[in-house]
């Protein structure tokens, strides 16, 4: 697993290549450097800090522990996704429950089958990409049902006329919700290999792990996010969806 | 008589901005009432209170003797059936429109019902399987009257539907209409049609939110 060992010399080096970023974007004028800045400057910190306290995890290897990084982990995605609903109410509590409901089923089928042992070594990363991809995925989903309601509007209340349930009103805009949602997860589940070769397998394989081992892992990883970005988003727009509502059945 | 509806001092005020005041109406089993009355006066507003798609500020509106708050919404609007003034249609094609009705009911869709709909107000059975965006303003406003009526409603709200018909058009519509209030169904109408308002059989104005008996 050694084989590959990035000294600070070579990440100096690399440093290089945001400056390269950099002066694009003064020349050009993009006006992203304050960003490019910002988002190094995270990436470094938070990437360093992050490693530290995964050694010390996986180091002690206490149950309450592993269990308290997922914890934080899962929150953070919560918090994350809510900032993307754009005034949907509970939409923290709802992306709550929705993203821990799916790492949570998720890595239990995991555990059970003995896909994945549980230690935090595999736990921790594992659950922080299970809980990031379905951030994502609701993310998306809440943007489509905060367009839809707006530009479907007349529409929405055409069908409440008509006598239509909250459920079935709703239903065409909830529906390409979550299509929205599982969009990236199911297109990259189809390029992957051809478009594109994932963060987790390319880094295996440059770490030095026999390729067709790295890739029955990302295999696996591919299978797990279609089946949490789906229960993720499914969670959150049927729980999201009565919110455009008020009491009295009556758009909000 | 039956009193089907009543409206017992209906205010309408969101956000203290009041555009109905102290409305105080009896509506009968069949009747046919005509409203009109300059525009921004609060007619939509006024039908859109009795259709539960919005809620008086304060006052009581009953159907059937009982509180509108007590009856199950999705039920109360398909009984009190409202169509809409320049209705928008949803989904991607005619079909989508007129297949909804039934399939909220869990009712088997039924082709043959809906080409004859369509036949009522003079459209064409082909145009079941037409996008919605292809449509006038007439023929949307037609394929959203026959919405309404494929099971039909004991109260019918209509909203300024035949604006934009011509004469013809028209006069398929109401004696489309006319034939349903002879089947027992109440009808209350939005208009600023001189004809529709000639013809009524009663007739009252809205001005400024205030309900008032129609003096010529
Ligand atoms: N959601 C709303 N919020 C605030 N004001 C509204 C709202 N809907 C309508 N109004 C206002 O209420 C008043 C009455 O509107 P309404 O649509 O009932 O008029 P109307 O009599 O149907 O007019 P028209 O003949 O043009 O259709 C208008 O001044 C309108 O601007
Ligand atoms: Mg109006």
């Amino acid at each position: 697993m050694n084989s590959l060992i990035v000294s600070p010399t070579a990440l100096a080096f690399a440093v290089v290549l945001v400056l390269i970023a950099l002066v694009i974007n003064l020349r050009e004028k993009i006006g992203l450097e304050k960003d490019m800045l910002i988002g190094v400057i995270r990436a470094v910190v938070q990437l360093t800090v992050v490693g530290y306290v995964l050694t010390y995890i996986i180091k002690v290897d206490r149950l309450w522990l592993t269990g308290l990084m997922v914890a934080i982990i899962i929150f953070n995605a919560a918090l994350n996704a809510n900032k993307r609903a754009n005034g949907i109410p509970h939409a923290f509590a709802i992306s709550l429950l929705a993203i821990s409901t799916a790492t949570l089923l998720t890595i239990a089928l995991l555990v059970l089958t003995h896909s994945v042992r549980f230690t935090p070594s595999q736990i921790v990363p594992v659950s922080g990409m299970i809980a990031s991809n379905s951030m994502v995925a609701i993310g998306l989903a809440y943007r489509s049902m905060n367009a839809s309601f707006h530009d479907q509007r007349q529409g929405v209340l055409e069908r409440l006329a008509l006598g239509a349930t909250l459920k079935q009103a709703s239903n065409a805009i909830v529906r390409s919700a979550i299509r929205t949602g599982m969009a990236p997860t199911i297109d990259s589940a189809k390029t992957v290999g051809i478009v594109s070769l994932p963060g987790m397998m390319s880094g295996l394989i440059f770490a030095g792990v026999d390729p067709t081992k790295a890739i029955m892992y990302q295999i696996m990883v591919t299978f797990m996010l279609l089946a949490a970005t789906s229960i993720g988003s499914v969670i959150a727009c049927y729980i999201a969806y009565p919110q455009f509502y008020n009491v009295d059945l009556q758009l909000r | 008589m039956t009193l089907i509806l009543t409206l017992d001092q209906v205010n309408y005020a969101p956000q203290g901005k009041t555009i109905l005041s102290d409305i105080d109406l009896e509506i009968n089993e069949n009747a046919f009432i005509t409203f009109t009355g300059p525009s921004g006066s609060g007619k939509s507003t006024l039908l859109r209170l009795i259709a539960t798609l919005l809620t008086p500020t304060s006052g009581v509106i009953k159907y059937q003797g009982q509180p509108q708050a007590m009856l199950p919404k999705p039920h109360y609007r398909q009984e009190v059936s409202y169509c809409f003034q320049q209705p928008s249609l949803f989904g991607e094609t005619v079909r989508d429109n007129l297949a909804f009705p039934f399939s909220i009911r869990n009712h088997p869709w039924s082709q043959k019902r809906a080409e004859q709909a369509l036949a009522s107000v003079e459209l064409s059975e082909a145009m079941i399987d037409a996008p919605i965006t292809s449509l006038s303003g007439g023929e949307k406003q037609r394929v959203a009257l026959i919405r309404n009526l494929l099971f039909p409603p004991k109260v019918l709200l209509l909203d300024e539907v035949t604006t934009g018909l011509d004469s013809d058009t028209k006069d398929c519509v109401h004696r489309l209409i006319a034939s349903y209030h002879q089947q027992g169904m109440t009808i209350l109408m939005v208009t600023h049609d001189e004809t529709e308002i000639a013809a009524a059989e009663a007739l009252l104005e809205i001005r400024g939110g205030r309900l008032e008996a129609k003096h010529e």
